[in-house]
């Protein structure tokens, strides 16, 4: 469960100070998933950094599970933009990395990380190196650390938006494969309305500066199979996209 | 196996150009004072084992301590100032003051403290070297984005982790780099402090040759300082391959 009450977020540029977010309000049960989609600059990555504990100077309150976040904690998976691989590591020590620094006096779960390698199609690729492998693999890698880490929360900026069409469909199914197994709270920040329409139960449109919450749309169709076929897929695509014109032209 | 072979053509290859100039320099001068390649490894043959060996090895000796000595407190303090602002802060400045100080200047205090004896050469060489390790070291972290940190600190991660996952591995490349162009310096410098209280090093060996009209001898020892220069490159560009693969 997550909880976000009157979250402001602000800014110190230059001496100036300006609000990222203003009064948030937002709840996610226990194993939802949650689109943000909001324009450049309405503080979506704030928000995701003040879920993941790295921004610690807010306004209001942002539990996980009743308690604060506090990273040492809670177990958070964070995927940034960029996937967060660390070049100097190999693919297997880059899914490792989350698990070892969270578990650190258990021993590994060497039948874990084999099963999620599998399961994210990385086998054979375990020795390469990131910059040897192709950005959906990366990700790939990406989600195997978060998923391995058996997080209380995870969270995820723009993470399929620097693939091409293709591939990204294809991450997307692999997400939420992997999510129907393990239901994990998942927040994702994204631009991509279909994107937004398929891996969201939650939608949440945010608004320009100061970022505040302006529609939550429950997702009937969320989980559903091959809804992007579906006449109702298209149908809420284009809703929400009118209903983001409307309300970003404000 | 296939890969050390290639290398070790490159440096043959290195080192057969050099001894083509060499000899094509000695040809045209046509004096004493420059030998053929020919004569000098002919006489090199003969004495090493008995005469050089011994010079050779306590000047890789020192270089190799002071070395170690400028990795032992030039990463640290390098990770530390480039991590932690305060350190940076702090530091910063008398970094800048001292890092330009020609070291060799201070050969005499360094004499008159320590002694005539290891200590002064080892930390002769431990002052050039340390400085360029601090300040690489400390940029090769500055230089690491931001955004590498988050998954990292999401997790909770402490120092311990984000030090030995991140900013060893991330700032490698850069204190090789830097150990690179401080050993040329280093070898130079270990020179002149070897012509001082000492009986070992290559750069008493080389001083009393020149001393004693002794040109074969004198190439001779130029030409092994120059094969230690040769192995601890090597040595870097070994452990470069090895460690920063990626």
């Amino acid at each position: 469960m997550i909880r976000i009450k009157n979250l402001t977020v602000n800014y110190r540029s230059v001496g100036e100070c300006y609000a990222a977010l203003q009064d948030i309000n937002l709840e996610l049960g226990e194993g939802e998933t949650c689109a943000i989609i909001g324009p450049s600059g309405c503080g979506k990555s704030t928000l995701l950094k003040v879920l993941a504990g790295i921004i610690k100077d807010f306004w209001g309150s942002v539990e996980i599970n009743g308690q604060p976040v506090i990273p040492s904690k809670q177990r958070i998976g964070f995927i940034p933009q960029n996937y967060g691989l660390l070049p100097w590591k190999n693919v297997y020590d880059n899914i490792r990395l989350g698990a070892k620094i969270k578990n650190k006096n258990d021993g590994e779960d060497k039948e874990a990380l084999n099963n999620i390698i599998e399961q994210l199609g990385l086998g054979g690729l375990e020795n390469r190196y990131p910059r040897e492998i192709s950005g959906g693999q990366q990700q790939r890698v990406a989600l195997a650390r978060a998923f391995l880490l058996k997080p209380d929360l995870l969270l995820m900026d723009e993470p399929f938006s620097a693939l091409d069409a293709m591939t990204r469909e294809e991450i997307q199914e692999v997400f939420l494969d992997v999510w129907r197994k393990q239901a994990v709270s998942t927040v994702l920040v994204t631009h991509h309305v279909e994107e937004a329409v398929y891996l969201g139960r939650k939608i949440v449109i945010l608004s320009l500066s100061p970022g505040t919450v302006s529609t939550i749309i429950e997702n009937p169709l969320f989980g559903g199979e091959d809804i992007r076929n579906h006449p109702d897929f298209f149908k809420l695509c284009l809703e929400l996209r009118k209903r983001i014109k409307e309300d970003w032209s404000k | 196996m296939r890969e050390i072979g290639t290398r070790l053509w490159y440096y043959f290859y290195g080192i057969l150009i050099v001894l083509m100039i060499w000899q094509a320099v000695a040809i045209v001068v046509n004096l004493p004072i420059i030998p053929t390649p020919l004569l000098v490894l002919d006489n090199l043959l003969n004495i090493f084992a008995s005469k050089i060996a011994i010079h050779g090895l306590y000047s890789l000796w020192r270089i190799v301590a002071g070395v170690f000595f400028a990795i032992i407190v030039g990463i640290p303090l390098g990770l530390c100032m480039g991590y932690f602002k305060s350190w940076d802060k702090a530091l910063s400045p008398v970094i800048y003051l001292t890092y330009p100080i020609p070291k060799i200047a201070l050969l005499p205090v360094i004499m008159l403290l320590l002694g005539l004896g290891e200590l002064s050469k080892i930390l002769m060489i431990f002052l050039i070297i340390v400085f360029q390790v601090i300040v690489a070291v400390r940029d090769g972290v500055k230089g690491i984005p931001k955004e590498t940190y988050y998954p990292l600190y999401s997790l909770g991660a402490g120092v311990f982790d984000i030090f030995r996952d991140v900013l060893v591995p991330a700032s490698l490349p850069k204190f090789l780099t830097s150990l690179r162009v401080a050993m040329a310096t280093a070898i130079s410098v270990l020179f002149f402090t070897e012509t001082f209280g000492t009986q070992y090093g290559m750069g008493y060996f080389i001083m009393d040759a020149w001393m004693r009209v002794n040109y074969l001898e004198m190439y001779s020892g130029i030409v092994i300082l120059s094969y230690i220069g040769l192995i601890l490159f090597g040595t870097i560009d070994y452990i470069e391959r090895k460690v920063c693969c990626w």
